[in-house]
């Protein structure tokens, strides 16, 4: 393998990567709140796909992103309304259920709207503009993914860390009931962090897809567990950790693919997490919990 | 008179007995007649094995295990690969061609429903090692993970010769009666209920109910759960066997996470917790999706065609029957009950007084409690 072919297959490794991180901090956000493994989310990001289909289709491409991020925001707050809102006081394990339960919904909602075959995914023109820079020739967004992928993340670390509503989530995270002690309204701060959850997930949609090319009702089930996955590798509740994560997946799934190894790409990402989960349980940056009687 | 009403309800479960011997052998007469009613009833007895042996562990242990598909899959690999007569392997394997060591061998189908089940537990137990040291989302997680690996090396082109790999197994000898289907499921619904009347049985709920406690009042944990989820995946493995000889033909897509979901969803429907919650829903979940089928095909009413019902809304009414159910029902059918006659009758007998009662308030909210 050339030099050049390496690099190419980073470059393809590494926008993967950013996409998986954008879906992975979703995952994480959510269970350092709510302790709960978002089952939908990988279905708000297929649907996310679907939106921008229909969006791009009457509205050019610089309305069409918004109004797909919007409607994603809207799709993920409402599930949290419907769905995990109920089940506050509920056992984990029904949450869980219910997050699964939602999963299959959504699933079956877009197998019966848009049918089970895969839709072409609209081409947006800059987006796919061929780069050359040496041997190395990709389209923009492969370039685009892993930029945009860190300037997200900054800012969404200066919202957690800097901002108001960034101290609450924590507040959250840590404790429920001294939060809503002092005054934090729990659910607000919860649907805030759907909100935020779904717009980085709609953002990672529009850049995996246009990789793709193509959406069908379970395109989004299987990325949806490896970025958990990642979220995992890299400590839950931690948004490093889950980029971090994200882009090691990415990277270590296209290298098996080059390798020709393309079916054991999706079963190496469950090998990572056992193998972390067996060494070191919380994680790259997770924290440590200990039970108390 | 304790005893008179404990006879009694031996009569009325030997009349039901009676009555559900009876009406299979009835489809049992018109096989081609009522192949349809048939199937959906086989399928509904499987699934309540892999529903029954993963509320053992579920409901019994409290370990949340979603591993189900891929256990399903080796009980169905091995059960397929040593069944099929050796006369039809040359067209089964017509791509690959088949591996010498399993060429020759073909096993009675109990003993390979008993091998697949044994193949399955033994991996279970490799597995359980590593994997049970986890707790609540992140075994979840681990068990599915390990799920989609099992898959992913039965897909795999290097064991091509042995799972055919992508293009699956297929002529894989069927069951020759309904009631061989329903006999195997009862013996291994039985054994499980059985276990957990045993001590161990027990010892999985104080687990359940508090592991912390359970352990100081010393019982081995790991011990346990490593028995929980050997013996919960045995019979999964059986069930997948079962699953394979009913299907007939299987590739590794029949076991994604959905029929784990699927499985997940009968357990929660019936009570999790219940055995007879179990049963009740691997029923009702595999028939109910059968009978909303009218949901898919185009409806007209007075000349005009309502545009909803195509294809598809029948999974989507199902769905959202499923979310009613976990966000207003959560404790299921049963709860974590098990159906008595007494119970039955009582919830007859209540009937009247709620219906009166919803009508004197109004607003009513009706609620299955057994």
């Amino acid at each position: 393998m050339s030099f050049t072919i390496f690099l190419q297959q980073c470059l393809t490794g590494i926008s993967l990567g950013g996409a998986y991180a954008l879906i992975a901090i979703g995952y994480t956000l959510v269970y350092g709140i709510l302790r709960l493994i978002n089952f939908a989310h990988g279905d708000i990001f297929m649907m996310a796909g679907y939106f921008m289909i229909f969006a791009m289709v009457s509205l050019p491409w610089f309305i069409a992103i918004p109004v797909t991020l919007a409607v994603t925001v809207i799709l993920g707050v409402s599930i949290e309304r419907v769905a995990y809102r109920p089940l506050r006081s509920a056992p984990r394990m029904s949450v869980m259920i219910s997050a699964i339960g939602v999963s299959y919904l959504l699933q079956n909602l877009a197998t019966y709207l848009f049918t089970a075959l895969p839709k072409g995914y609209p081409e947006i023109p800059f987006l796919k503009k061929i780069f050359q820079i040496g041997g190395l020739s990709a389209s923009f967004v492969t370039f685009l993914t892993p930029g945009l992928t860190l300037v997200l993340v900054y800012l969404l670390i200066v919202l957690i860390n800097h901002t108001k509503i960034g101290m609450a989530m924590r507040a959250v995270s840590r404790d429920y009931e001294t939060a809503s002690l002092m005054g934090i309204k729990i659910n607000r701060t919860i649907s805030f962090t759907f909100a935020v959850g779904s717009l980085l997930a709609g953002v990672g949609s529009i850049l995996y897809f246009t990789d793709r090319m193509t959406v069908f009702p379970f395109s989004g089930s299987l990325p949806g567990l490896k970025c958990f996955v990642a979220a995992v590798f890299g400590g839950i509740g931690s948004i490093p950790g889950a980029v971090i994560g994200g882009f090691i997946l990415g990277l270590g799934e296209t290298a098996l693919v080059a390798m020709g190894q393309s079916t054991f790409s999706d079963a190496f990402t469950f090998i990572l997490l056992i193998v972390m989960l067996l060494i070191r349980p919380t994680g790259l940056f997770g924290e440590k919990t200990t039970d108390k009687v | 008179m304790k005893n008179m009403t404990k006879n009694k309800n031996n009569l009325y479960s030997l009349i039901a007995l009676a009555v559900l011997l009876g009406f299979l052998a009835f489809l049992q007469s018109d096989t081609a007649g009522y192949s349809y009613q048939i199937s959906i009833l086989e399928r509904s007895a499987i699934y309540a094995v892999v529903a029954v042996s993963m509320n053992l562990l579920t409901g019994f242990t409290g370990l949340f295990s979603l591993g189900q598909a891929g256990f399903m899959a080796i009980g169905a690999y091995t059960v397929a690969i040593f069944t099929i007569p050796v006369s039809a392997r040359p067209s089964v394997y017509y791509v690959s061609g088949i591996s010498p060591v399993i060429a020759d061998i073909q096993l009675p189908v109990p003993v390979a429903l008993l091998l697949g089940g044994l193949m399955a537990a033994g991996m279970a137990a490799l597995i359980g090692i590593p994997v049970l040291r986890l707790k609540s989302d992140y075994l979840a997680i681990a068990t599915l993970g390990f799920s989609e690996i099992i898959r992913a090396f039965i897909a795999a082109p290097v064991f091509d010769t042995i799972t055919n790999g992508s293009y699956g197994l297929k002529s894989i000898p069927g069951f020759s009666s309904i009631f061989t289907v329903f006999g195997l499921a009862a013996l291994c619904i039985a054994l499980m209920v059985l276990l957990i009347n045993s001590s161990y049985g027990r010892a999985f709920k104080a687990i359940r109910e508090d592991e912390i406690a359970a352990q100081s009042m010393g019982l081995n944990l790991f011990r346990y759960k490593e028995l929980s989820f050997v013996i919960s995946s045995f019979f999964t493995g059986v069930g997948g066997g079962m699953l394979a000889m009913f299907m007939r033909s299987i590739d590794s897509k029949t076991f994604q996470v959905s029929l784990t979901y699927d499985i997940l969803l009968i357990v929660v429907l019936g009570g999790i917790g219940s055995v007879t919650g179990s049963v009740l829903g691997a029923f009702l979940v595999t028939s109910g999706r059968e009978l909303l089928r009218f949901f898919d095909d185009p409806l007209t009413i007075a000349g005009v065609q309502i545009p909803l019902f195509r294809s598809g809304f029948r999974m989507v009414i199902f769905s959202i029957l499923l979310m009613v159910v976990v966000l207003f029902y959560r404790r299921g059918i049963m709860g974590d009950h098990e159906f008595s006659w007494n119970g039955f009758f009582r919830l007859i007998q209540g009937i009247p007084d709620r219906l009166k009662r919803q009508k004197a308030s109004g607003t009513g909210k009706g609620g299955a409690k057994a």
